[in-house]
């Protein structure tokens, strides 16, 4: 019987894998044959989904990228029933420790993956998450059978020695975490996962609840035996169906097998996992606010100390660890902390992963060792910039992050490293920008992602961040828009402040989301002055994205009169006889740029 | 009759949860994925059985991005506005379909077909610029396809491929 694998994460699926999949089954039926359809997570090579790998009777794994519904059985003709590998869209085939298919590259050489690390990806995309003989075929669960045997202390030891820091942002030490709440007052305590990745432009999270759902549970178990905790709460965003519907499925089967809800050791530690489904709110991925929330209440954080690990959930002792961090964990168990210790830097150890976006050649999840140059991920992994155009910056770290510039693409990837550069690790979102993009712009969307998710509770987050965008909004207005001589003034004077607010609102803010706030502003201060500058003296926008500085005029030599741009026009701002020039009526104009789009003759210009 | 079935389904609902404070988000949750909204009656009702005064219920529905407190439309069309769909031109994607259904953010179309509404992020970050339709994930959008999409919900009045 034939075997594919088919890449059924919701990247997969948004592009077609679904379709594949009947694809498939109908080549099969077609054929009068039974072909074994393995769904796996994804890859990471998102940009190239939908990806499906077929096992070729020699028993070789290949895989091939932008395979459409209709050309899968045009691979499954040529590689099932002509034994042909040599077909367009082979990605690679895997090493299973047998003799090489001559003639195909192995996908660990492809460009995308070259340079990537995989130590807490190496499940995804290969096993099938909802099968729990595929985890343990790849040495699954034989991580918390070591943390068993070895005893509590010695589990948060052994994370200690890893030098693994928490991977949602703050990178504070994981060991030295689990630590402290083992020495809390028991019985009862908690064990949080914390799923609400929130920072729009990242989903290592999803992918890897959607990939390999089974390491973040035994990643939990782990952590509840070492601090003697028996409960666990997930708390994953609700944008995450399939996510939510893995890990529920993972839960059930793992009750079943009696690894949860069941003893374990013989002192008679169980654990039980719960799912909690976030509502859409960014604060929540705080850790005081996420507790909130789960208790059912507004989504606010306190002050800390206490911290959790002190007094969380319940007033309890309790860990929150981001997924990324309980997936680690079974390897470090398994494989000892010494493997994760060797990579990475000095002071951040091991590797992370990062979901690469934005205008760059190839888009998905990369993981790499801590330490690698984030040129190495843009312009090696990435391939850069795609249509020819210039590279500007690379966003890093969310909402609470900062924009880096070509200048500083040298910094390596490591907590300490992009904080100097004024911006920071965050969850690991990347979003490349290129010529078009305005920072003006980009530091404007993030601020109104933060004024309409600030909570509300403490006045610097919620009035400072309001002050700072309309500071922004008066820069990219035209002045046509100003009522009067003194609100141009205003405007001058606003700007002149913007730099001491946004350091107000970093110093006083209660939680990390209002500290954070004004730093996508900082950053593109700090790098793009001459941007802004642009913006405020000649009212300018050299990107072309601030649509209240721009003008569309069409050129008379230029423009047939074909009338397309009139009839595309949705507000009729767009006057004209057929096969005379037309003209926009600026005070109409909304600046949607349909008619630059429609034009057939490239006679409307945009200044 | 209609309308006691329905209630009777909600009270269902609401009863499969221990009336502690900690469940009320995911019986909130539930009752919108009857309902597809939180009605004042049925904050009322939650209000009864958590023994919680419904002021407290309202300020939590209303925190919380996910909850509707007006009855949606038959498809809501949810835009992504996180980093990397608005670097992929997600607000323009936005402004059209604003023009296309005539509606703004938060509102339901005359017919009561559709829904307009954007979201933090959808995590489909490489598929950018991403919208879901009644959860179904749509990516690598251009004003062109957007407008084919619609199209072809209006004409089938439902979500299809």
């Amino acid at each position: 019987m034939s075997r594919v694998f088919i890449g059924m994460g919701t990247c997969g699926l948004a592009t077609g894998a679904g379709q594949v999949k009947a694809a498939v089954e109908k080549w099969a039926a077609g054929h009068n044959t039974s072909v074994d359809i393995t769904p796996v997570g994804c890859i990471g090579y998102c940009q190239v989904e939908p990806i499906m790998d077929v096992l070729t009777d020699s028993g070789h794994r290949v895989s091939f990228s932008n395979v459409t519904s209709d050309v899968t059985s045009f691979i499954l003709d040529e590689v099932i029933l002509r034994r042909n590998l040599k077909i367009d869209g082979v990605l690679g085939q895997f090493r299973n420790g047998k003799a090489p298919l001559a003639g195909v590259p192995f996908i660990d050489e492809h460009p995308y993956f070259r340079t990537q690390v995989k130590y807490v990806l190496r499940n995804c995309g290969i096993i099938n998450p909802e099968s729990l003989a595929d985890y343990r075929a790849q040495g699954g669960f034989t991580g918390l059978e070591r943390a068993l045997s070895l005893g509590p202390a010695a589990v948060v030891d052994e994370v200690l020695a890893s030098g693994l820091r928490g991977r949602g942002g703050g990178g504070f030490p994981t060991g030295k975490k689990w630590q402290l709440a083992a020495a809390g007052p028991g019985p009862a305590k908690y064990v949080i996962c914390n799923a609400d990745e929130g920072d729009p432009g990242a989903f290592m999270d999803r992918s890897i609840l959607e990939g390999d759902p089974f390491s973040v549970i035994e990643g939990m178990i782990t952590a509840g035996y070492a601090i003697d905790a028996s409960d666990g709460i997930i708390y994953c965003r609700a944008e995450y169906p399939l996510a939510i519907q893995r890990l529920q499925m993972a839960i059930a089967t793992l009750k079943d097998e009696k690894l949860l809800d069941a003893p374990l050791s013989a002192s008679g530690f169980s654990f039980s996992v719960r799912v909690k489904k976030g509502a859409g709110a960014f604060v929540c991925g705080e850790e005081t606010a996420l507790m909130a929330s789960v208790e059912g209440r507004r989504g606010m954080p306190r002050p800390r100390p206490p911290y959790p690990a002190v007094a969380g959930l319940f007033q309890k002792p309790t860990i929150i660890n981001n997924v990324e961090t309980f997936a680690n964990v079974p390897h470090i168990l398994r494989e000892g902390p010494a493997r994760l210790a060797s990579m990475g830097t000095e002071k951040s150890k091991g590797t992370k992963v990062f979901a690469l976006t934005g205008k760059v050649q190839n888009t998905g999840l990369v993981e790499v060792a801590m330490g690698t140059t984030l040129r190495e991920i843009v312009f090696g992994i990435g391939g850069g910039i795609p249509d020819g155009k210039a590279f500007k910056a690379v966003q890093i770290g969310g909402p609470a992050g900062g924009c880096i510039p070509e200048s500083a693409l040298d910094t390596k990837v490591d907590y300490d490293s992009l904080r100097a550069a004024g911006a920071m690790m965050g969850s690991g979102g990347l979003v490349v920008m290129d010529e078009d993009t305005c920072m003006v712009d980009v530091a404007r969307f993030f601020l109104g992602f933060i004024t309409s998710e600030s909570c509300g509770k403490c006045i610097p987050c919620r009035e400072g961040t309001q002050r700072l965008a309309e500071v922004l909004d008066a820069i990219v207005s035209p002045y046509s828009k100003m009522a009067s001589e003194e609100d141009n003034l205003l405007r001058f004077n606003r700007i002149l402040s913007m730099e001491s607010l946004a350091k107000v609102i970093k110093d006083t803010s209660l939680c990390g989301l209002g500290q954070g706030a004004p730093n996508p502003v900082l950053s593109t201060l700090r790098y793009f002055r001459k941007e802004y500058e642009a913006h405020i003296y000649d009212r300018r926008c050299p990107a072309k994205q601030c649509k209240g500085l721009l003008t569309y005029t069409i050129a008379n030599d230029a423009c047939t009169g074909c009338t397309l741009c009139a009839r595309t026009c949705p507000v009729g701002a767009i006057v004209g006889e057929r096969k005379m020039a037309h003209y926009i009526v600026d005070e109409k104009c909304i600046r949607c740029g349909m008619c630059a789009e429609v034009c057939r003759f490239s006679a409307v210009k945009v200044s | 009759m209609a309308t006691t079935a329905k209630a009777g389904n909600v009270d269902g609902v609401i009863r499969e949860h221990p009336p502690f404070r900690e469940h009320l988000i995911s019986i909130l949750q539930d009752v919108q994925e009857v309902e597809g909204y939180l009605s004042r009656e049925n904050i009322n009702r939650i209000s009864e059985y958590l023994h919680l005064p419904s002021s407290k219920i309202f300020g939590v529905a209303t925190f919380y991005n996910q909850f509707r407190l007006t009855k949606p439309g038959k498809i809501q069309i949810q835009v992504c506005r996180g980093t990397a769909c608005h670097v992929k031109g997600s607000l323009n994607l936005l402004d059209s379909l604003k023009l296309l259904l005539g509606v703004e953010v938060g509102q339901t179309t005359k017919d009561g077909m559709f829904t307009l509404e954007t979201v933090a992020c959808l995590g489909g970050c490489s598929i950018a610029p991403v919208i879901t339709a009644n959860g179904r994930f749509f990516g690598r959008l251009d004003k062109k396809r957007l407008e084919e999409l619609v199209v072809k919900f209006r004409e089938a009045g439902e979500v299809v491929a």
